[in-house]
């Protein structure tokens, strides 16, 4: 099987998890011998050769072919403003912003012309890339032969549904995050409307869980028959051993991720002042970036737990597993989080996790405290003998490692291979 | 007698360098010595000196008929005598002249005599032993309190200290119809005296000088002179209170400010029936037209003059409480790092970078704070105390059984 994937970012340049999944789906797709002919906007050069890959930023295209005007004339609609995107970050968000409030963003003539060259980030020019995304997309499947088209979220979903006009190859789109897990029920409408045709020009629908594929059926109308379930696996399972040390008496409980909506941050500040009035040996951790860091630091004045709760900002390389290190418990407590691959990267650092029935994780792993996001009650409790019943966190240390060795891309791979030759079959 | 009093506020605080959840357990200096240092070195350079010279030609020109007077906070004089031993000279140099007087404050340019008496009576005794081994025995007579932060309570505590007078704002709100320039007495004990900042004129020295778009500008001193004669005769006292960094910091030496400074006395004496005292000297001789009430306290900073830009939010609310919240833990403790550090803690200006008030308009205070927001600021400083509870815990532990029990 020849399959044309295209993605938006590819290790080690990444800034999300989109990129982490493709690269483990690519590597598994090897394993099982499939050949992945994978394009992203913007290559490095130093992207681990699994794959025949297609830097877009390179690609020529050829404007004598006629229904490549078709293909344009549908994109217009792209081009609109657009304030909500996905992993920006809040000082690029910021920037973003201040770019759109200050600046029209108008139809670039360089989209048009024979080269264009891809930032490949998820900034402000982000509609326009997207769309010339799906116009090199199209001279691609002209190019390269294939048998089936692989989409990764809505940023190339326009690219799957242009290089499926061109090849007529069937559509495969794979789901890993919606509009409405990222912004709730205030969705930004162009991203849905992509979305949305993306799911509906598939021949098939691949979601990241179950609670993915719910929302897929509810609010994008896919019907359940053409959508299938593929969960995220763990690249290594492997338990990392990490030298660092922690330098304070009490215990650790760490929350780490964007500091958003989604991610629910107050539900864990409201959890960790029930565990400090019970308990004053405890630090409390939250780790990351985002457009409530603020709000989060003033509720945490306001309870009066200002010395036993900190902020580190956001993090990276070495710090983060510092972090997974020295804590004790991990908590997830997403309001929405269609996979969530924190909680894993957690276990495999032999800490105990806690997450939310809201995220997609939890269909997989079984060896963790789930609590509904909004239990800051049931969260609190959670932390609470975690922390205090030694034989509790002994076992979920124990088992959780166990189940991570389940969870490979081999398996998820070759699930993946089924769906293209039964989608092709069709 | 009708008289100018300059009294000029010196003061740097211990800044914190960035110091984060990790460090905590582990590193326990708090300190940015490497900012501290060259911002120390940067205002000594294009203020304490200059202006330190000045004034001293100034006092030998009118042979002591022009006087001023300094508080420099203890914060201040610990990075004098660490980064600017040449400053701190030039300053004992100044009060040898006999012309310049000094007042005391809270050695770590505290906010505690908002909350403990106790505390406060430490920081001013640590002051006044501070004052007295860097100037010659000197004891102040006067007193000021951080920020000027004065309420009738406070202005109680200062007398029990036995001090003569404290300075304050000229608070609008105070005042009411009644002018600041005349000698008031503190509402509970009539005792202490109470000189009140005319902010007025004090203002336009220190906050408009520079400014072009004011109407005013430039400020000379023929037209400052016109301003002083146009106080009815009745009113006797003048006080001019500024930050000393007024003087080539946060007005530039290309605003002319020394120049202004060079001949306001000359203006003063010729077209004037003013002369120029000491807080002490105003109030020996002084008359006093009553009693003052502040029943809350008030500040001089921003237009509010109250205590707002270091109390109130949020932020703010709690790292004071967490701070005082140690107070007894802390004086049992007889360890000189210990000391320093929670002396340096208590600085005001860490409660003044949570300050929300401007956050918005992201303009002043932005000015003078290191961090890029509040909320930075809050997060460093609560990592910073959250280290020094866990030293102050490992240090109570250590401690004899009977005096564990009193905290």
């Amino acid at each position: 099987m020849k399959v044309l994937m295209f993605g938006w970012e590819f290790p080690p340049h990444i800034s999300g998890g989109l990129g982490t999944a493709c690269y483990g789906l690519v590597k598994g797709l090897a394993h099982h011998n499939q050949e992945v002919i994978f394009v992203v906007p913007k290559l490095w050069g130093d992207e681990e050769p699994l794959a025949d890959f297609v830097n877009a930023s390179d690609v020529v295209i050829d404007y004598r072919e006629n229904r490549f005007k078709k293909i344009w004339k549908n994109l217009t609609y792209l081009e609109v403003s657009s304030f909500l995107v996905p992993y920006l970050g809040p000082e690029e968000f910021k920037k973003y912003t201040d770019y759109t409030v200050h600046d029209r963003m108008d139809v670039d003539e360089s989209v048009f012309s024979n080269k264009f060259e891809f930032s490949g980030k998820y900034g402000k020019d982000l509609m326009k890339e997207v769309s010339r995304y799906a116009l090199v997309a199209s001279q691609i499947a002209k190019e390269k032969k294939h048998d089936v088209i692989h989409a990764h979220d809505w940023l190339a979903f326009p690219a799957g549904i242009a290089a499926k006009e061109i090849s007529g190859a069937p559509l495969v789109a794979h789901v890993h995050a919606t509009e409405y897990d990222r912004s709730g029920e205030s969705v930004n409408q162009p991203v849905y409307e992509i979305e949305r045709a993306g799911m509906h020009a598939a021949d098939h629908v691949v979601a990241v869980s179950q609670l993915t594929k719910n929302i897929i059926i509810n609010k994008y109308g896919v019907h359940p028959d053409k959508i299938s379930v593929l969960h995220n696996a763990v690249l290594d399972a492997s338990i990392i051993k990490s030298d660092a040390t922690k330098k304070v008496p009490e215990k650790i409980v760490t929350f780490l991720g964007r500091i958003t909506y989604q991610k629910g941050p107050e539900y864990f500040v409201e959890a960790a002042r029930k565990v400090i009035q019970l308990d004053p040996n405890v630090r409390f951790v939250m780790a990351g970036s985002g457009d409530l860091l603020n709000k989060m630091v003033v509720r945490v004045a306001e309870l009066g737990i200002g010395t036993k709760f900190h902020f580190t900002g956001f993090l990276k390389g070495n710090d983060v597993d510092e972090m997974y290190a020295i804590s004790d418990v991990y908590v997830m407590p997403s309001v929405s989080e269609p996979f969530g691959i924190s909680p894993l990267e957690a276990v495999r650092h032999n800490t105990p996790v806690i997450i939310s029935k809201q995220s997609g994780v939890a269909e997989v792993l079984r060896n963790a405290i789930k609590v509904d996001f909004w239990d800051i009650d049931a969260m609190a409790d959670a932390i609470f003998a975690l922390l205090h019943y030694d034989g509790m966190s002994k076992m979920f240390k124990e088992l959780g490692s166990e189940e991570l060795k389940k969870l490979k891309w081999e398996h998820v791979a070759a699930k993946l291979v089924k769906i293209y030759q039964d989608t092709v079959k069709k | 007698m009708r008289t100018i009093c300059f009294y000029f506020q010196v003061h740097q605080p211990f800044r914190i360098k960035p110091y984060r959840f990790f460090d905590i357990g582990e590193d326990h200096h708090y300190w940015d010595d490497y900012s501290n240092r060259s911002i120390m070195r940067k205002v000594a350079q294009k203020c304490y000196i200059p202006m330190n010279n000045l004034l001293l030609e100034m006092i030998h020109k009118y042979n002591g008929a022009f006087k001023v007077s300094f508080s420099i906070s203890g914060t201040c004089l610990d990075q004098l005598e660490a980064y600017a031993p040449e400053v701190l000279e030039s300053f004992q140099r100044l009060v040898a002249t006999g012309h310049v007087e000094l007042l005391n404050e809270t050695d770590g340019h505290a906010l505690c005599s908002l909350k403990s008496k106790n505390e406060f009576h430490n920081m001013v005794k640590s002051h006044q032993e501070k004052i007295k081994r860097l100037f010659h025995g000197y004891q102040p007579k006067v007193f000021r309190n951080t920020e000027l932060i004065y309420s009738d309570n406070i202005g109680e505590m200062v007398a029990e200290l036995g001090y003569d007078g404290i300075l304050t704002e000229g608070a609008k709100h105070v005042l009411g119809w009644k002018s600041p320039n005349y000698v008031y007495q503190n509402s509970k004990n009539p005792n202490l005296k109470v000189l009140l900042k005319n902010f007025q004129l004090s203002d336009d020295i220190a906050f408009r000088f520079g400014n072009r778009t004011w109407a005013d500008y430039p400020l000379t001193t023929d037209k400052f002179v016109n301003w002083i004669n146009a106080i009815p005769q009745e009113e006797e006292v003048l006080n001019l209170f500024m930050d000393y960094e007024t003087f080539g910091e946060h007005q530039w030496a290309e605003t002319g400010i020394f120049e202004f400074m060079r001949s306001l006395p000359d203006a003063v004496f010729k077209h004037t029936n003013f002369n120029f005292s000491t807080p002490t000297e105003i109030l020996k001789g002084a008359r006093t037209v009553g009693k003052i009430s502040v029943p809350t306290p008030i500040s001089w900073a921003d237009e509010e003059r109250d205590l707002t830009a270091w109390l109130g939010n949020d932020l703010q609310d709690e790292a004071f409480a967490k701070l005082y919240e140690l107070e007894d833990q802390v004086n049992a403790i007889d360890d000189a790092e210990i000391q320093r550090d929670w002396k340096y803690l208590q600085t005001s200006d860490h409660f003044y970078y949570m300050c929300t008030k401007f956050f918005s308009d992201g303009d002043i205070h932005s000015y003078f704070s290191p961090y890029e927001t509040p909320y930075e600021a809050f997060i460093n400083y609560m990592n910073v105390l959250s280290d020094f509870i866990l030293r102050l815990k490992e240090k109570t532990a250590a401690l004899p059984k009977a005096k564990k029990k009193k905290i």
